[in-house]
């Protein structure tokens, strides 16, 4: 778990760079209740020893927090640190027995709890505040075409994190480095991470050789959004990803294709939130592929 | 570089003693020789208190095919047969000898001098290993002239001989194919005739190139009196030496599940069995005695010893520089797949590869915390188990579903627990599944 902050921290340093110190003060509120909200959990309803030592519950507050726009109220982030932690954790037994991704339990609720201040996004350097995925949607919906995004969308930005969204979303590079750090530590394998990003290029790639006026193009689809967040910090959750590795790749050509399908074709600009969930809830039937015997 | 292709671990491979030459351990003053070292039929005594016996003398007779004899390793008078702990604290029929002296049975060859010739053909050799009372030395114990009697039907086509040690701590194999190269490979030539096969494979790790070239050379140097044998390095990860993926790693082939290697035509045999095979039937010495590696960081002295069977492992722990004062464990075998002694009295059997003492630090057993699902048993797993799902099933008596989950199949490696995370003893767990499920399948079969 411990890796899993290291690898997180770049991240937090760009965001805090780009939207402000508000970014700090989201983040350690989240950890604060999430830890608070296990332990009094742990402690007078579980009536068990003390489980905040394993760090999972500020893992879950950190990736919680980098889930939330940086204007969000805090009294929200405390509202989603307690459905993260009570109702997506705790419900189950805690650590290990949680089905689904606590932090994107929370972060679900507050999307469709409270649409307005989960999708309202600080400007940043006079742009719009709206997502790069956001703006897409609208444009193209409105009949716009995919050259007409372009021109208001620098890939240089969404690399460096120089846009709005998320805030912990937005540093593309930041993200990258610290997936590479959990694989070096072989904390996580390349398994899930890689069939995610590469089902959704492959299946962007596709409808954009098609048609590329009326879809994004792949670079623009992993850059934006919960993309690469998503799958490498959030898909790769041990207790919510299937045993095995074969399972693995299973479940994140799933994510990757739920995750396209909603972009382009859903409600939402973004499904990462939604993608991992879904296959979340699959993982038990995952599990039941055994290993192949010779 | 060759390997088995699924799983596997790379414990830290602690071989303290690999420099230390097999020293011979001066006589106990009694010996207390179990007529059970064996799978299989206990042996039936052939002595009774109050008999006199020298070394190399028949004292127990082999109880059935699958059985093994068992002779005395000292001269003496026998002071008792009786039911005495071993290792594990089991009381099993046992014969105890007080040492006079060290007088050999005449029949045996007692001179250093390589025999590399034989005349004899498969049958008479099978013979003379049952009746020097052989069996596997890499810890199985399975009496070796069974094994190398294929049932009818089923043909050997390939010998593989089991030079892997992969086990930490342990270094008898490799000091015994380092100072007796030459008799090793003359067994191995034995074995081959006794089975009638043609293709010959030693694996070895590649941690021991001195081993790995010496065979060769020595191979090289004999071709005139050996069949022609290949040794096969393999790239070091725990469990090569275990049977069903030294197998695969060496030959591709697969031994099927609740099988044995005999139905895919494979027999295995370990270094050690070769060089008591050559003692057998070239110089006419039977098991009574085996290298044993005494081990253990806190040890003044880790050592190889050859160690006649009977000696008290207290004695081996003596002569390698004394129990250390933080010793918390000692295990017979090595720390993945050996087992805990409950008694320090207890013999060195025939299976008795190692004996290694723990220190407080490393005997600990760390806190177990709740499974995070991580996977990683299943990911190291070389017979493709699932073992976070055996244990659960294990603690829920779910035997029926245990057995779906093959976890009969499970060689005890103890790679899911090294590996667990959050300390799940895993192995135990599915060590008692084991024996539950086998259990069941057992009064199936027999109704």
């Amino acid at each position: 778990m411990g890796d899993v902050l290291i690898a997180l921290a770049p991240a937090l340093a760009v965001s805090t760079w780009v939207f402000g110190a508000q970014v700090l003060a989201i983040t350690v509120v989240a950890v604060g209740a999430c830890v608070a909200f296990e332990w009094l959990i742990q402690r007078y309803l579980i009536k068990g020893p003390a489980t905040i030592g394993n760090l999972s519950a500020v893992v879950t507050g950190v990736l919680l927090a980098f889930n939330l726009p940086s204007s969000i109220p805090l009294w929200l982030v405390i509202l989603g640190a307690f459905v993260a932690i009570a109702i997506g954790k705790m419900t189950f037994g805690g650590l290990g027995k949680n089905p689904f991704n606590p932090a994107l339990v929370g972060r679900v609720f507050l999307l469709i709890a409270y649409p307005v201040q989960m999708t309202s996004f600080p400007s940043v350097d006079g742009s719009s505040g709206a997502t790069p995925l956001a703006l897409a949607k609208g444009v193209i919906k409105g009949g716009g075409s995919v050259s007409d995004v372009m021109s208001q969308v620098n890939f240089g930005d969404l690399f460096f994190g120089n846009h709005g969204g998320s805030f912990g979303e937005v540093a593309a590079l930041a993200l990258i480095l610290g997936g590479l750090y959990l694989l070096a530590r072989k904390v996580i394998t390349w398994h899930i991470p890689l069939a995610v990003l590469g089902t959704m290029a492959l299946f962007s790639a596709v409808l954009w050789f098609v048609a590329p006026d009326s879809y994004l193009s792949p670079a623009f689809h992993l850059l934006t959004g919960g993309a690469i967040l998503g799958a490498f910090f959030m898909a790769t959750d041990y207790s919510t990803s299937p045993m095995s590795r074969s399972g693995g790749l299973i479940f994140g050509v799933g994510i990757g294709l739920i995750t396209i399908v909603i972009r382009i074709w859903g409600a939402y600009p973004e499904g990462m939130s939604f993608a991992i969930l879904i296959m979340n809830s699959l993982v038990p039937l995952i599990n039941r592929i055994k290993p192949k015997r010779a | 570089m060759k390997t088995f292709p699924r799983g596997g671990i790379h414990p830290p491979s602690n071989k303290l003693s690999s420099g230390e030459a097999i020293l011979p351990l001066s006589l106990p003053a009694s010996v207390v020789v179990p007529l059970s070292q064996h799978i299989g039929a206990p042996a039936v005594a052939e002595v009774a208190k109050g008999d006199r016996v020298v070394v190399g003398q028949l004292i127990g007779k082999a109880g059935g095919f699958v059985s093994a004899s068992v002779h005395s390793p000292v001269s003496g008078t026998v002071t008792a047969v009786e039911p005495l702990a071993n290792g594990s604290g089991i009381k099993t029929p046992s014969v105890v000898i007080a040492v006079e002296g060290d007088e050999w049975l005449p029949s045996i060859d007692r001179s250093p001098e390589l025999v590399p010739e034989c005349r004899l053909e498969g049958p008479e050799i099978l013979s003379l290993i049952a009746d020097a009372g052989i069996v596997g030395m890499g810890g199985a114990t399975f009496p070796t002239q069974v094994k190398l009697s294929p049932p009818p039907g089923k043909k050997a086509e390939i010998l593989i001989i089991n030079g892997v040690e992969c086990e930490p701590y342990l270094t008898s194999d490799h000091r015994v194919m380092l100072e007796h190269p030459s008799q090793v490979l003359v067994g191995v030539g034995l074995i081959a005739r006794a089975l009638g096969v043609e293709k010959i494979f030693i694996g070895i790790e590649n941690n021991k190139p001195d081993a790995i070239e010496l065979l060769r050379k020595v191979a090289s140097e004999m071709v005139r009196v050996l069949p022609s044998i290949e040794i096969v390095p393999l790239k070091v990860r725990y469990p090569q030496g275990g049977e069903k993926q030294l197998i695969t790693a060496i030959t591709g082939r697969y031994v099927p599940s609740m099988g044995l290697p005999i139905d895919i035509g494979c027999v295995v045999q370990n270094v050690g069995t070769a060089l008591a095979v050559y003692e057998a039937v070239q110089k006419r010495k039977p098991l009574i005695e085996r290298v044993v590696t005494v081990t253990g960081k806190g040890l003044g002295q880790p050592s190889n010893f050859l160690a006649r069977i009977g000696t008290p492992v207290s004695a081996l722990i003596e002569a390698a520089g004394g129990l250390p004062s933080d010793a918390q464990k000692v295990i017979g075998g090595g720390p993945m797949m050996g087992r805990a002694m409950s008694n320090l009295d207890a013999p060195v059997t025939k299976g008795t590869s190692g004996i290694l003492v723990l220190g407080a630090s490393e005997a600990a057993r760390c806190a177990e915390t709740a499974c995070i699902k991580c996977g990683k048993c299943v990911t190291v797993c070389p017979m493709a188990l699932e073992p976070y799902l055996l244990s659960r099933l294990v603690q829920k008596q779910r035997w029926d579903e245990a057995e779906a989950g093959a976890i009969f199949d499970c060689i005890e490696c103890g790679s899911c627990a090294f590996t667990c995370p959050a300390r799940v003893p895993l192995l135990d767990w599915i060590r008692l599944g084991k024996t539950e499920v086998n259990k069941i399948i057992r009064s199936r079969l027999s109704c």
